[in-house]
């Protein structure tokens, strides 16, 4: 599903952000990405939807050999890569509806499919009745919902999310981590960044925690290790 | 892979949003590009029209070779059939000495009166019209007229016919490389207007590439932006080419006609040159607007 070999990784800046990664994540997986700021971690994740190229290595998503795809490609790639980020990203001057839908413009979807599918993931992040409120009108966990509802609308095999509860409160984070579980159990395979010990030690899950641009730790239903 | 009709739909529906949205700026990139294409229009209709009368001249071109006043009938004979044989003359007229007045006297007008008294006693030469075939040949053919037994000179306007030319050249030249130079700075202040406007919408660019948007999807917008731009900058233009042209045309054409200074006429130049300012503006609009988007796809 999502095979990483030997990635490095050095900005231009001469930043090394990653220092020779390997990982093999299989499909339906549900994996924590941990670790100290400034470890790697949000380059290991920007590596998955080529927001970020490897210096070397190869990275292997769905059978496309990402260092080989070209330019103009990396669009479909996308396609199958559902992301959400701790800021929502969410269109402030669209509805809840047309933000979600706007994902399936996007590839060309027809009205009709378009309509029965955003209301199909409205309906499973519980906002179907708020489906004409702007972002502003709704709560930050509200906000997340939505914007996890425009990730997994086009039923992507892989959902990438970079601290989707770093901006919550304990109550709405729990209720979001209901809703990532929800979109394991179909089969997606879910990649999380978090810097939630409470999550990471409740709902148990594989933990591979990144420091200085390693692997330092790779175990199944593993703690989340650190003390902050 | 080709476009859904409804995509492009929304993508012209997205681009005229963005026009109406955009308020002041959308104002300020149709004002560069209505005085841009002002001045291009001037400059076009200037430098079309110089070329229509340079070509004009070029073709107009006659040598008039003048007899010598001894020659005998059959001298002169002989002489045509000479010049005929000279390679890229097209042709060769017999004008005689009483023709010759008879043309002066015409052209002169009332004043020419005084001249009918040379008609008892003509001191005009016999004269064969030449005309080349090509007009760059004129002072070939001239100066080998000239060589022939039987002639006493060739006229051919030299001077001005070459001063014309040089002129031309120069106008042509000039012309164009303001209005190319117009051009650009219009195509610049439009992809920095449009660049103000793009920086408010970098975010919504972002969330584009990141569900997958094709750059082609996300430029298409902007294009139909541009091309409206484009077009709407060039309504005052075209009613001032309208306007401006009929009402040259109008007044001036008859007082302002000698026999090769002569506007073209309004039907059709007038449409045709409208039509290259309309097609200039969506060009200036559409090329300021994708460059400007340009830099915000590299992700």
């Amino acid at each position: 599903m999502i095979l990483m070999k030997d990635i490095y990784k050095t900005y231009a800046n001469g930043v090394t952000a990653l220092n020779g990664v390997n990982v093999d994540i299989k499909q339906g997986e549900f994996v924590y990405i941990v670790g100290p700021s400034g470890a790697g971690k949000s380059t290991f994740i920007k590596l998955m939807y080529r927001e970020v190229k490897p210096s070397s290595g190869t990275i292997i998503i769905s059978d496309m050999d990402l260092s080989e795809i070209k330019e103009r490609k990396v669009p479909y790639l996308r396609r199958n890569i559902g992301v959400v980020f701790q800021d929502f990203k969410l269109l402030q001057k669209l509805s809840v509806y047309e933000n979600i839908a706007f994902a399936l413009e996007v590839i060309e979807e027809s009205p009709k499919n378009i309509r029965k599918q955003v209301m199909e993931v409205l309906e499973m992040v519980g906002l179907k009745n708020k489906a004409r409120f702007l972002p502003n009108e709704l709560s930050g966990g509200e906000q997340q919902r939505v914007s996890i509802a425009r990730a997994i609308v086009n039923h992507p095999k892989i959902v990438i999310a970079d601290e989707p509860t770093g901006n919550l409160d304990p109550e709405t984070s729990w209720g979001i981590m209901k809703t990532f579980e929800e979109i394991n159990a179909r089969g997606t395979t879910i990649i999380m960044a978090t810097h939630s010990k409470e999550i990471v030690n409740t709902i148990k899950k594989r933990v591979i925690a990144i420091e200085d641009g390693l692997i330092v730790r790779d175990e199944h239903r593993g703690d989340y290790g650190y003390e902050i | 892979m080709a476009m859904k009709f409804r995509t492009f739909l929304r993508h012209v529906r997205e681009g005229s949003k963005n026009i109406i949205r955009n308020g002041w700026m959308t104002v300020a990139s149709i004002g560069a590009v209505t005085t841009t294409l002002i001045l291009v229009a001037v400059f076009l209709a200037l430098v079309l029209n110089l070329n229509e009368m340079a070509n004009n001249i070029e073709n107009d071109v006659q040598i008039n070779t003048m007899i010598d006043l001894t020659a005998t009938e059959d001298e002169i004979i002989e002489l045509g059939g000479e010049i005929e044989t000279i390679a890229g003359v097209e042709s060769v007229a017999f004008s005689s000495n009483d023709d010759e007045l008879q043309k002066l006297i015409e052209s002169m007008g009332e004043e020419g009166e005084s001249w009918k008294l040379f008609e008892q006693d003509n001191p005009l030469n016999h004269v064969y019209i030449v005309r080349a075939a090509v007009p760059e040949d004129t002072e070939r053919i001239a100066s080998e007229v000239e060589t022939l037994n039987g002639v006493d000179s060739v006229v051919y306007g030299q001077d001005v016919v070459e001063q014309l030319f040089e002129f031309n050249k120069y106008a042509r030249t000039i012309g164009l490389a303001l209005v190319i130079a117009l051009v650009f700075t219009a195509i610049f202040l439009i992809s920095n207007t449009i660049k103000i406007t793009i920086i408010a919408r970098s975010t919504e660019i972002g969330i584009q590439k990141l569900v997958g948007a094709t750059n082609g999807f996300i430029r298409w917008p902007f294009f139909i932006e541009g091309l409206l731009l484009g077009v709407l900058g060039s309504v005052i233009p075209i009613a001032v080419i309208m306007g401006g042209y009929y009402y040259l045309d109008t007044n001036f054409s008859e007082t302002i006609s000698f026999s090769f200074v002569e506007l073209l006429p309004f039907d059709p130049f007038a449409w045709q040159l409208s039509l290259m300012v309309l097609a200039i503006g969506a060009i200036i609009g559409i090329w300021g607007s994708v460059m400007s988007v340009r830099k915000f796809l590299k992700v």
